[in-house]
């Protein structure tokens, strides 16, 4: 990898450009009498100079290597001739790998076809072109960088608001990175979107009962275009988060009220990391027991009582996603009871109310907004959970509200769609991307909502 | 004065059955904590009970003949011979020679069969690295058969079922109490990367996957949190851009973690044309979902060093950024390396994003760089988790151990360096 060892290399430079910029900083110094006689201290120069000669290095550095794959391989797609040019993605993406293979040295050129073997070797070229292209630059980059600020070493130039002004504007960038990244999501989910909306309507989509993306091997097998009616998906991932929220919900409530109102400091102190430990065992974990120990024990149980229930069953992983979630409707309900005035508190008790009457009747309605607000932020964690789903619910997308059966979520079939082999223009593989972009959607509205519920609860007692 | 009477008796007869009411309360409450702590409880001792066999493996010691003849081999460092060579007739001709009388080939196939199916390249190993052993009787231990395995950890338990014939069941009993199968701590476990057979995966390749992702995702999140929450404290202006950016990172930290493996897909992998399943990838994935977290827990670090330090800095005329970084950002340090690492635990546990980016192939090599193809300790928990072989199911629990290890001493280290470092104000 190229690119890896250039990255060391600029920070080395920019070491270097540090150390003979401070270097030269006091050589100017020295016959004016000092560095007071500077308008920075050399620390400033000497940054100025690293900064100068590391970051426009670094950017070259990162855009050629993040562009220069795709770039290459449109130029050597454009070169194959006329009737060779492929007509869709998936055909290119078949092309380059072979092209690359023969690259690489996997195939053998001399059975391959003889356009595909001269794209081969142009492939080689340009790639050893551009490696030593962006070697050069941006080597050349970064030592004009140092240069130039080697020279700019002088008495009157305040290199202090420079490298200040610079860092500013980096951390801006760092800040940045948190927009860039929802911008990152939000195009990348409806860009798919939107081709995936091109080969499937939009009705038969949302409104569509029967989902059942197998797309098929040969082009006149039965159901061959497959069908994306995401209405089980839609069932199953609220059947699963319902369950999941019939268990946390209670049980966090009724404990964030126990420890609040009841426990003493010392249990408190005891139980609510104890509490906490649940929210940060891996999903994983939960997925793994889910499916091999509370599924099984389900279907047993099932059984016993003459009832049939599939080895995947809603409940399992529901019961699971549930104990998951407890510690985040506790301890956000926790924060709301506790956010209570005393005096509401105070003044229940003083008029001859239990303790439990004054929670019941005082403190739970004022408090409900901020419980509301948690638990709708619990179901957003519900609805977007993935791994115990994976694990632990099936793959059959059952239109059904029976929780001993077995359903499956938006976010398994997200997996599913998009593990293994893959083509980036399949109406499977974009459908994903789809249901991604409901997910998403769906998760936001509940967050902000819940956020705002929250924000504003906080606010009228503040 | 008679009604007033009778309110204080109302109010009198009616406390019995109040006091029953808080009482009942009070139950509700500690029935609902005890059921959470339950499920902590049945959880881990689940997993404890599935998984200690993982740590333990299953051998058999035999004396093997070398002979030459039998494996038609007659130098060992020619590797056309190696490659056509019959390693498994030593094998058979000792467990032949404990247990006489099996003379058909049938029974001969079973009965090698309870030697692991890397037994023979064990020996070819073996030769090949000490061609003078040829000829020579050694005494080698290999990892039994997995069946075999499964046979003798768990004949008593129900989850599992025994896929061996009476035959060798008999033959396994039999060498159990010779001491020739016996049980010893799993080395292999530590020492290797995933394999097709349960009793020759390990956990090792995993580790190292998850170590070189979590150093890419430390080195990304961790300076570009640090200096985002700086900004976000001590530089933004109050404008409609700051807020956007707050709105934006709040909304990031709810976003399901699914989703920034979509990102990770369309964006890295399709459009700067990334390879899949490498370490840069998906620490670069994990790097944008835990930044929320270091951001905000970074914030609140720097938030609570005390403004009388930023006066007197600024006092005695050191610049807006100076005061920043020999102060603010110093005394917060200790604070945002607590969330720092909170959040490095919490993408060390993460799955679901790793899977759209490949990171679930099999991959048998311990990776040695960041652009090696490998997977992560969830990810390969999630692997043997699913596999049909049951011998798996011990090792998925044996590595979930192991990841809650990591886990919890990460966890322990971050509360360790707040009551050791953060300074009350």
């Amino acid at each position: 990898m190229q690119s890896a060892n250039l990255l060391p290399i600029v920070l080395v430079l920019a070491v270097v450009a540090y150390m003979l910029a401070y270097m030269r900083s006091r050589a100017v110094a020295e016959p004016l009498g000092g560095i007071r006689n500077l308008k920075s201290l050399p620390f400033y120069y000497a940054a100025r100079a690293a900064l100068w000669c590391g970051i426009p290095a670094l950017i070259t550095l990162g855009l050629w290597a993040g562009f220069e794959g795709r770039v290459i391989q449109g130029i050597v797609i454009a070169s194959l001739p006329p009737e060779a040019i492929p007509e869709s993605a998936g055909q290119a993406s078949l092309v380059l790998s072979q092209i690359g293979n023969v690259a690489a040295g996997k195939l053998n050129p001399d059975f391959v076809p003889e356009h595909i073997a001269g794209a081969a070797a142009l492939l080689e070229t340009l790639r050893s072109q551009s490696k030593s292209f962006m070697t050069i630059m941006v080597l050349l980059i970064a030592v004009l960088g140092a240069v130039v600020a080697w020279f700019r070493v002088a008495p009157h130039v305040n290199a202090r608001e420079s490298v200040e002004t610079t860092l500013r504007r980096i951390f801006f960038v760092c800040a940045a990175v948190a927009v860039m990244t929802t911008a990152g999501i939000i195009f990348s989910v409806i860009f798919e979107t939107v081709r995936f909306f091109g080969m499937v309507s939009f009705w038969d989509f949302f409104l569509g009962a029967n989902w059942s993306p197998q797309t098929a091997l040969r082009a006149d097998q039965v159901g061959a275009d497959g069908s994306f009616g995401m209405i089980p998906l839609f069932t199953g991932t609220l059947l699963i988060s319902a369950i999941a929220l019939l268990v946390a919900v209670p049980v966090g409530l009724l404990s964030a009220v126990y420890l609040s109102e009841y426990a003493g400091k010392k249990a408190r102190s005891v139980i609510k990391p104890l509490l906490e430990m649940l929210a940060g065992i891996p999903t994983v974990v939960y997925g793994f027991f889910a499916a091999l120990t509370v599924a099984p024990f389900i279907r047993e149980l099932a059984e016993t009582v003459g009832l049939n229930a599939s080895s995947q069953s809603a409940l399992a992983a529901g019961l699971v996603m549930g104990v998951m979630i407890i510690p985040f409707v506790s301890s956000l309900s926790d924060d709301v009871i506790n956010a209570v005035p005393q005096t509401l508190r105070d003044g229940s008790l003083a008029l001859g109310a239990t303790q439990s009457e004054t929670m019941k009747l005082v403190i739970f309605p004022a408090a409900l907004p901020g419980i509301m607000g948690g638990i709708l932020l619990a179901a957003s964690r519900a609805i977007g959970e993935t791994m115990i789903v994976v694990m632990a619910a099936g793959l059959a997308a059952n239109l059904t509200a029976n929780p001993l059966e077995s359903v499956t979520t938006v976010t398994v079939q997200i997996v599913t769609l998009l593990t293994g082999d893959q083509e980036f223009d399949s109406a499977k593989t974009l459908a994903a991307f789809a249901l991604g972009m409901m997910l998403f959607v769906v998760t936001l509205i509940l967050n902000v909502i819940a956020l705002k519920i929250v924000r504003k609860y906080r606010e009228q007692y503040d | 004065m008679t009604d007033q009477r009778s309110q204080a008796e109302i109010v009198r007869q009616s406390l019995k059955r109040r006091y029953r009411k808080e009482r009942r309360f009070r139950a509700y409450g500690m029935l609902a904590i005890a059921i959470a702590l339950s499920a902590l409880v049945i959880l881990f001792a689940d997993i404890i009970g599935k998984g200690y066999t993982g740590f333990i493996k299953t051998t058999i010691t035999l004396d093997v003949h070398l002979d030459g003849e039998a494996m038609y081999l007659d130098d060992p460092t020619d590797a056309d011979q190696r490659s056509m060579a019959d390693f498994n007739a030593p094998i058979i001709t000792a467990l032949g020679d404990l247990i006489p009388g099996v003379e058909d080939r049938a029974a001969q196939r079973e009965l090698s069969r309870l030697v692991g199916s890397y037994g023979s390249s064990q020996i070819r190993d073996l030769l090949r690295s000490q061609p003078e052993l040829l000829g020579t009787t050694q005494t080698v231990t290999f990892l039994a058969h997995d069946r075999v395995s499964v046979y003798v950890k768990h004949a008593d338990n129900d989850n599992y079922s025994v896929r061996l014939s009476d035959q060798q069941i008999e033959w396994v009993d039999y060498l159990v109490e010779r001491g020739v199968i016996k049980t010893a701590f799993n080395d292999v476990f530590f020492q290797s990367g995933d394999s097709r057979e349960p009793s020759n995966a390990g956990i090792l390749g995993a580790i190292i996957g998850s170590l070189l992702t979590m150093v890419v995702t430390l080195l990304i999140a961790f300076p570009v949190g640090v200096a985002a929450a700086v900004y976000l404290e001590e530089f933004a202006p109050r404008n409609k851009l700051t807020d956007f950016i707050e709105v934006n990172i709040n909304n990031l930290a709810a976003v399901p973690s699914i989703i920034f493996g979509l990102l990770g897909l369309a964006v890295f992998i399709g459009l700067f044309g990334m390879p899949r399943s490498v370490p840069v990838v998906g620490g670069l994935v994990l790097a944008l979902m835990t930044l929320p977290t270091i951001i905000i827990s970074s914030r609140a670090a720097i938030k609570s060093v005390p403004p009388s330090i930023r006066e007197a800095a600024e006092g005695i005329g050191a610049s807006k950024m100076q005061v920043v970084l020999h102060h603010v950002v110093p005394l917060a340090m200790p604070g945002m390396m607590t969330g720092s690492i909170i959040g490095m635990a919490q993408a060390l546990g993460e799955t679901a994003p790793l899977l759209l980016i490949g990171m679930v192939a099999f991959i048998v090599e311990i990776p040695d760089g960041f652009f090696s193809s490998a997977t992560v300790l969830p990810v390969q928990i999630y692997l043997w988790a699913s596999s049909a072989e049951q011998g798996f199911i011990e090792l998925a629990s044996a590595g979930i151990m192991i990841l809650l290890t990591f886990m919890i001493s990460m966890n322990a280290l971050a509360i360790w360096l707040r009551k050791r470092l953060e300074r009350r104000w």
